[in-house]
């Protein structure tokens, strides 16, 4: 329990020390950071949850976690090909078997190769496996129609998080009015809201594009087809992961940065930076391998890679367009295309009188609506005040992501439970 | 290239602009970091690894790292039982196979029930998968004589780095004469002064003692301490037991009287054991700082905070690609705490193969289990190559004349002193080389032998250093310690 100010000399009289970490005496940055994709709502979800399994009644038999976009954890199936060359990594000793198809074999031992002492268990070198690194420069390449990409400017990550992290750290400096600023996008992924608050002052979802008249357009490829001076001198990184896509393989944190047009005397600063964490984990830098370099069309693996990756796609695409649906039929929310991505963020309108209780009870209007919600529907999703809006708007971040058969009912019931708010707070 | 002061007029006329992000724009704090195991000398024998592939001849075959405590890339074998549940938990359709035990099998079953979606692929908590905490709980709890351990004060990391990491960074508050202030021991494992430069907190070096086989002095810390007062506020201390780069196992005496320092001092103890399992010498062995805190009674054990760190990637396992470790806190403060789990839900979580393996660690087969045979003769094995390793590494060294290597107790170094003459120490300094680096960079050029040079480490004045792994493959030691020792004597005459 913290000390408030009155127990100090309690505490002295009991003969207690006081701590030497409180939180009046820890890093005053770290208390300013906030992460609403984990933070109060889940907490409460979870305790839920753990209501739930010891048997205590609530109107819902289930939570659905629709807070995060952690497609697994909502039923998508991992893509066969990457756990199997994954696995022979794992345990070489399955090279042997023949239940693993002679071009995952072939994967895993070229990997493996790269690999000190042929083992993931070795450390890689900071920036990651050079030949995973000459993959991804492959990839990109590709991607960008052609443009050249080099693999000493590529740094694989724990997850794109841990790039975005580092990239911003280097860039922070001064002092007051000459402090690095840091322009974010109103709403954001709170990702850069609690780096920028941690360190006192991002193109992740390439795959997922769903929307008929939609398409990913790399800012590196923009950037070099535009010509000098921006192709040549324009400093850009670019980050990327194994979390989303039709991959979904969040729990590996694997990812990678491109920079371009960067001093070279900083880079050798960011490789410096990375060598004091040593390395990204290795089973993420191979997932990441595969990702890059999957099955061509004359491998054994591609007609079920193909499928499954489409199989992937098209439902998220399915349900991208199903929860804009739902949600704009119902009266006072408004669910602009969900061109890519994972998520939905309706516009809520919420009553004036439900706004003033929320402002009573010290919430966010719209953490208020979604605490409510939680509690007497189970479904958890993420309050618009943790990724900003204009004032006075309210909204939530839902995931697209809960399986198929329940999402139309589970759509179908936030918007009647926000009827039912609206008629309360009325 | 960067660009120099007067490259930017340079700039402006040619019509470029200036980079936004250079040398002078970036973060200060980045540019101090200094992290010697993987630095310039490292960065060189890439290099020559380069040159040897393109076929330039040299004075030797391959380039030995012997910089990094990366057991399996010299040769180690991963732990059978280890590798045969991840591979279970990665690709689940080998829970069908005839070709695993079944008590690996169970363990697989029993971890993917406990993730998201029965996968790997799925976000844990932010503290880590519950039961494998649990797991760990259970481990600290048979470790240290039945002493409660609660998973709510275990946090699973992505290596013991990054959770050393996240508790210096809550400790980091103040400015200038309030600044925190760290201390650490010298020589120490340089993620700690680099994590320090980083967060713009003071270092503070306390002295380990070479003369009796690095121990810690409490009046060392006391002196440290206190000189410390005048310009920072001195919040931590932080002790690696065993040592790295020294291999000193500590006394029980001796973390006693850490214990009590801290406590009357106020400092927030930082235990770094993740050698806990790398234990050789007759009469040395591992006391937790948790378990001798705990026995201390009130009002240490109750009220002093400590933090202690482990890890996957060292004991027997040697599994430092997969980055996998913990934190156990004792006495934090719970609004704290709350705070810890807030900054560590900014990374979501620990990569969950490293978690895996962290349970396969602290539960490892039972004498009942049909792994039992084979996973303890691997260990075993991995140990005792281990511990012959430590005891060659120690004599060979100190049979030659200007090297003195004190006993390796535990951990995976040696960090022998060296003399150096005069002549060279001159040599180096009109290279703005340290001696020992200097040293150093002549050993891998002439020899191939990678090492680290003692500056990286910090020692004191005039003393010179260098740290090397005991990990080559056995075949291979005796004759690269003796090349080492060959290549000092004949240094040692080229400069006399």
């Amino acid at each position: 329990m913290a000390l408030r100010a009155g127990d100090h000399s309690q505490v002295a009289m009991n003969g207690l020390k006081e701590k030497v970490l409180t939180l009046d005496t820890m890093n005053p940055c770290v208390r300013r950071v906030e992460y609403a994709v984990r933070g109060p709502i889940v907490l409460r979800a979870l305790e839920l949850e753990q209501e739930l399994r010891q048997g205590v009644k609530k109107p819902f038999t289930e939570v659905i976690r629709a807070n995060i976009g952690d497609a697994q954890a909502m039923g998508q199936k991992p893509i066969t090909f990457l756990r199997q060359v994954l696995a022979l990594c794992v345990h070489p000793d399955l090279l042997n078997s023949p239940n693993f198809p002679e071009d995952a074999k072939r994967k895993a031992e070229r990997i493996l190769q790269a690999c000190g002492g042929h083992s993931l268990g070795a450390y890689s070198v900071s920036s990651g496996i050079q030949l995973i690194r000459e993959d991804v420069a492959s990839y990109i390449e590709r991607r960008d129609g052609g443009i050249p990409a080099d693999p000493n400017n590529i740094y694989l990550s724990t997850g794109a998080s841990d790039a975005i992290l580092t990239v911003l750290k280097l860039l922070v400096a001064g002092e007051g009015p000459t402090r690095t600023g840091v322009l974010i996008p109103i709403p954001q992924y709170p990702l850069y809201s609690a780096a920028l608050a941690e360190l006192n002052a991002v193109q992740v979802y390439q795959d997922n594009v769903y929307a008929e008249g939609s398409q990913f357009h790399s800012f590196k490829k923009v950037l070099t087809e535009m010509g000098p001076p921006y192709a040549t001198q324009q400093e850009l990184a670019s980050f990327h992961s194994v979390s989303k896509g039709y991959m979904g393989e969040c729990g590996f944190r694997g990812g990678y940065v491109e920079v371009v047009n960067l001093d070279a005397a900083v880079q050798q600063q960011m490789q410096k930076l990375l060598s004091v964490r040593l390395c990204p984990p290795v089973p993420g830098q191979v997932l990441l391998s595969m990702v890059v370099s999957p099955p061509a069309p004359s491998d054994p693996s591609f007609a079920q890679f193909q499928a499954e990756r489409q199989a992937v796609l098209a439902e998220l695409a399915a349900k991208a367009k199903l929860t804009e649906q739902v949600f704009n039929e119902a009266p006072g929310i408004r669910c602009n295309p969900v061109q890519g991505a994972m998520y939905s963020f309706p516009r809520v309108q919420l009553p004036p009188r439900a706004v003033q209780r929320a402002q009573e009870l010290g919430l966010a209007p719209d953490m208020f609506f979604c605490m409510r919600l939680l509690e007497e529907t189970g479904i958890c999703v993420v309050p618009g005040s943790g990724f900003g809006q204009r004032e006075g708007t309210y909204h939530f971040r839902m995931t697209i992501l809960p399986p198929m058969e329940k999402l139309r009912p589970l759509l179908e019931k936030l918007s009647q439970f926000h009827a039912k708010f609206t008629r309360e707070y009325s």
